[in-house]
């Protein structure tokens, strides 16, 4: 356990350490790396959504002054490997993930051939001078169209537009729906995302030609999983692989992958024996960088006219684009999965269908699944709430275990791991107040104003996970070692990109070992320094790379006690260490602290018999279970009648995130995540037209929360430490995402629910409110 | 950025950068503020064989009053706009409608001369320079001319400046402080979906209503003006001449707004300019 208690340095909200050299412009992203002959990759992207490529003529690029080289699928394919998916399906019909686009392309800005130069503005003039001969052919964007008999295939190798069915089902399902006084009905669409991190990807590879190594500095998430990948696309051993992520400008699952133009630039670095860059452009990074979401599912529910819910069931329509990409098929399970939220459903099925069209991939992007998951049973809620007359946070109160049934086993086959979903809702309605908000509403509505309040009741899965439910391991690396200084160098195998870490790891090493805060330093994101990690994904890197540190800190402790025996002359087990000093119990007085111990340990002179010189420890650790973080988001808005515009009016989160190692970060996700999640509620998406042209591929289209669109939070938290791990820490960085987009709907439901209105997709854009309005027949109920 | 190749001349007087102009016709464009052109570079939607910089000619930055009227250089930002203490005074419109483009670092950089000359069909200021009848002062290879905004616009990014002339100077009339511009942004862009700049003129009697991002160019709504013509400013009054703000119009159509929602949002927003500006008598 960390010294939660001690008066040190756990639980506080520190500054971030990293921040001033983000701040100041002077840290060191992928694009501000140079290296002597380095050439620049610019990549041909195909700008129709499916075409036959009838050929390609590069002759006149290779002219171009300045031009290294220009590759095709004929010169690269043959010896690329294929880009890997780490989660396939048992029935998967995949197509085969080349580097480049050969004979066919399969979606806007599908890479179809790489031209290397002495500078960017040479590579991409040579982009203009490649000529391709395309053939045009149908198309399928829409998900439900490509189901159906005479759609276009997206692969017609494949004979079908579904790329693989998952299904996930528990308790007796028709008794449920027999027993069931009511069974509601909802459509509900989950519009496609754009990921849209401010940094867009990019990479450098150098290849070493004498000593047969490559290293590839590239803007990713998971360096480690990229080394684990690599070898199968680029024929190099893994010990010959070094990759690095330095700084990361935003992630979000996006970066959460292998993507083509790191294979591209490594196998083009070996070729060449010289280092190759490519960065992305932001339209680049819109158009064939990873989207989110995109389901599609027809949702049942059974209840009880008290409001119990027996049931739900669900057939999920998931769009996953043109490809499978890293983790595209689990996304939806993980929606599978957490289909039941917060509360005690006996029965449930989710049958999910991956469909091909002629779009970018859908991946991992912030939630992953959860969302949809969260979105779907907090609109359910509130549906039944309004279908039985009845309240809707009594209706959850309802249907929530309670504390002292945790573990609580879920219909979905998932066991939870601790929680208090009745506290954390007690405490958003007190902040709120739940009832002044209602007064509020109640006053507007005699005003004929749209004024809504909505809750939600959010669970989500955290600290992926147990080894058993992940493609290559679940665990993290961490490594403590004390310098011959006394400094403490803190090596973390979980990649943190801008989550923090380097700051919360050193204040829990900082309590461990009992030093100042400003003796350590939090390595990360280089497979060369943490040599072993599983990367920052799933809001895991704190619960479990954090407890890999602590393992590890605890056996430095353990070995220095050994050395302090010896040196206090006295036996190890009658030595006690406490803030940074060994003593003999009862006589503290005399000690040896880490400064003494450090130097010892590698001076190696007087050391005891058989102890190993100097003071370092890796641990890995493997969770038992995965965390649930939880929480309530209250939001309080009001319409404009005439525009269709939405006001947040209050906003109201109280999550918890188990013991919280620095308040300040979690705050900072919180609010991180609630931006992108209104975002999604109220303006974000991605829009393809008929012939699978990207409209919204630029920040002019794409309409990301900015500043001004925030309104003011007032953020609280509960403490329900999690049984997962010895920090009982839950993990925040996906709660606000999942938490806030079905509490702005379900208040922007409640605002137009005098009108009649019952249900309306996301966006909830104004004109979609408008319509809306201005179509409705208002209830006389009001 | 990563443009197509250019050549850059940065004239020092407006004479040279119109005898470049002049000499590179149609293959050049001028960069004032870059906020429109740089992005079209950007993407290489525009790739002109040169470019002419004018952001180095000093007497194209200023606000003055000359002659009864309010004179802009056309390289004044949105920014000096906004915080220019004789435009608060004499001609509160323009001061009211520069915050509501982009975001500081935009209106630090983008200028009105450059704004009303790309004519973005969506861009602020030209409700206010047709609301206010301002005068655009051009200047070509053979001396000067003056063109009234109504028929400066004309079409999507099309005015009525030749190749070869560049924008000089705006003048606008001085105005009672019953004024307004309500606007509808677009989420992503910040640009207009409806914009509506009202000036309620002197006697109370006439009313100018300039109305940007509804159709492919900005227009004065003149069903509006004509209906409100003589008539005292009341709620009814208002409410019945806003009804006919996207008459005669030809909506734009795209995914931000469909053409019948522009048209709504032309007609409740000049309601609630004109509201504002009466409010301000």
């Amino acid at each position: 356990m960390a010294n939660r208690n001690h008066k040190g340095y756990f639980g506080k909200a520190l500054k971030r350490t990293e921040d001033p050299r983000l701040i100041k412009g002077i840290a060191t992203y992928v694009d501000d790396l140079k290296f002597p002959g380095m050439l620049h990759a610019a990549v041909l992207r195909s700008p129709h959504a499916h075409a036959k490529i009838l050929g390609v003529k590069t002759e006149n690029a290779k002219a171009l002054p300045g031009v290294a080289g220009v590759y095709t699928a004929a010169d690269v394919n043959p010896t690329c490997g294929l880009l890997p998916c780490a989660s396939p399906m048992p029935d998967q019909k995949a197509p085969k993930h080349t580097v480049l686009a050969s004979d066919r392309v399969y979606y806007v800005s599908h890479p179809v051939a790489i031209v290397l130069a002495a500078d960017r503005y040479i590579a991409r003039d040579a982009l203009d001078l490649i000529e391709v001969d395309y053939e045009s052919l149908p198309v399928v964007v829409d998900p439900e169209k490509a189901l159906e008999k005479n759609s276009p295939l997206t692969h017609p190798d494949l004979g079908s537009n579904v790329s693989f069915t998952w299904s996930v089902a528990n308790g007796d399902l028709e008794s449920a729906f027999q027993e069931a006084d009511r069974v509601i009905k909802q459509r509900m669409v989950h519009q496609r995302l754009i990921p849209m991190a401010i940094e867009p990807r990019g990479c450098v590879a150098s290849y070493h030609p004498g000593e047969g190594t490559l290293t590839l500095w590239t803007s990713t998430q998971i360096p480690h999983l990229v080394r684990t990948l690599l070898p199968g696309m680029v024929g190099v051993p893994e010990n010959k692989i070094r990759v690095v992520a330095p700084e990361v400008g935003g992630g979000f699952g996006s970066k959460l992958n292998l993507y083509v133009e790191e294979a591209l630039c490594c196998h083009l670095s070996m070729r060449l024996r010289t280092p190759v860059k490519w960065i992305e452009s932001r339209r680049e990074n819109a158009a064939a960088t990873i989207h989110g979401r995109d389901q599609v599912g027809d949702y049942e529910v059974a209840v009880k006219n008290d409001g119990t819910i027996l049931a739900i069931k669900s057939r999920t329509i998931a769009d996953i684009g043109s490809y499978l990409q890293l983790l595209t098929p689990a996304i939806p399970t993980l929606t599978g999965l957490m289909l039941t939220g917060c509360y005690k459903i006996k029965a449930m099925r989710m049958d999910v269908i991956g469909v091909y069209t002629h779009k970018m991939s859908t991946d991992a992007y912030r939630g992953a699944g959860r969302p949809e998951a969260t979105y779907v049973i907090e609109r359910v809620m509130d549906l039944v709430a309004a279908e039985l007359g009845l309240d809707p946070i009594k209706i959850r109160l309802k249907n929530f275990p309670k504390p002292t049934e945790f573990p609580f086993d879920t219909a979905t086959g998932l066991t939870y791991d601790s929680g208090n979903y009745q506290g954390a809702l007690k405490k958003a309605q007190q902040i709120a107040p739940w009832d002044d908000l209602l007064r509020w509403r109640d006053k507007a509505r005699q005003e004929d104003r749209l004024f809504g309040v909505g809750v939600s009741t959010y669970v989500e899965i955290c600290a992926l996970g147990p080894s058993k439910m992940m493609a290559s391991g679940g665990w993290e690396w961490g490594c403590v070692r004390m310098e011959i200084s006394g400094k403490v160098s803190v090596i973390t195998g979980a990649t943190p990109h801008g989550q923090g870490q380097e700051t919360s790891f050193a204040q829990i090493i900082a309590d461990k070992l009992g030093v100042p805060i400003e003796d350590i330093v939090v390595f990360r994101g280089d497979t060369a320094v943490a040599h072993y990690g599983r990367d920052t994904y799933g809001s895991r890197a704190t619960a479990l790379g954090g407890t890999a540190l602590i393992m590890s800190a605890e056996k430095v402790i353990e070995k220095a006690r050994r050395l302090a025996a010896h040196l206090l002359g006295a036996k190890t087990k009658d030595v006690q260490f406490k803030d940074g000093k060994f003593f003999v119990r009862g006589k503290p007085k005399k000690s040896v602290g880490w400064g003494l111990l450090a130097q010892e340990a590698y001076v190696a002179k007087n050391l005891p018999p058989n102890f190993e010189p100097g003071l370092e420890a890796s641990s890995f650790f493997e969770p038992k279970n995965c965390t649930y973080p939880f929480g309530t988001h209250i939001v309080a808005v009001e319409i404009d009648r005439d525009t269709g515009e939405v006001q947040i009016i209050k906003y109201v989160a109280v999550d918890d995130c188990g013991h919280q190692v620095n308040p300040l970060l979690v705050e900072g996700q919180v609010q991180g995540g609630i931006a992108h999640s209104l975002g999604q509620a109220l303006f974000e998406r991605a829009v393809y037209d008929e012939n699978g042209q990207l409209l919204t591929g630029e920040f002019m289209d794409y309409a990301l929360a900015r500043a001004k669109d925030i309104p003011d939070y007032v953020m609280d938290s509960t403490v329900t430490p999690s049984p997962s791990n010895p920090m009982g820490i839950k993990g925040c960085g996906e709660a606000g995402t999942i938490g806030a987009t079905p509490a702005i709907a379900n208040a922007v439901l409640d605002a137009l629910a005098p009108l009649g209105i019952k249900h309306l997709d996301l966006p909830l854009t104004p004109e979609k409110i408008w319509r809306a309005i201005h179509n409705s027949k208002p209830s006389k109920s009001k | 950025m990563i443009p197509a190749s250019f050549d850059y001349f940065r004239p020092q007087s407006l004479e040279e950068a119109i005898g470049l102009l002049n000499q590179h016709g149609e293959e050049a464009k001028v960069l004032a503020g870059g906020h429109s052109l740089v992005p079209a570079l950007k993407l290489r939607l525009a790739q002109p064989k040169v470019v002419i910089d004018i952001g180095r000619i000093s007497d194209l930055n200023y606000i003055r009053e000359q002659d009864g009227k309010i004179a802009i250089g056309a390289m004044t930002t949105h920014h000096v706009i906004e915080t220019s203490a004789l435009l608060r005074e004499k001609c509160p419109l323009l001061a009211e409608i520069a915050p509501h483009i982009g975001d500081v670092q935009v209106r630090n950089r983008g200028t009105l001369g450059g704004s009303l000359v790309h004519a973005d069909p969506a861009a602020d200021w030209p409700a206010a320079i047709l609301a206010l009848d301002a005068e655009l002062d051009v200047v070509g290879p053979n001396g000067s001319r003056q063109i009234s905004a109504k028929k400066f616009f004309v079409d999507l990014f099309q005015t009525a400046l030749q190749p070869n002339q560049i924008l000089r100077e705006i003048r606008v009339p001085a105005t009672p402080r019953s004024v307004a511009y309500v606007k509808f942004a677009q989420r992503a862009s910040g640009f207009a979906i409806a914009g509506v700049a009202v000036v309620v003129h002197a006697n109370s009697k006439t009313v100018s209503v300039g109305v940007t991002g509804v159709a492919a160019k900005p227009y004065r709504a003149n069903a509006v003006e004509k209906s409100l013509e003589g008539q005292l400013l009341t709620a009814e009054s208002i409410a019945a001449a806003a009804k006919r703000a996207a008459n005669r119009i030809d909506p734009l159509n795209d995914i931000h707004a469909s053409a019948e929602y522009r048209a709504h949002l032309a007609r409740v927003n000049t309601q609630r300019a004109l509201q504002l500006a009466a409010s301000r008598i």
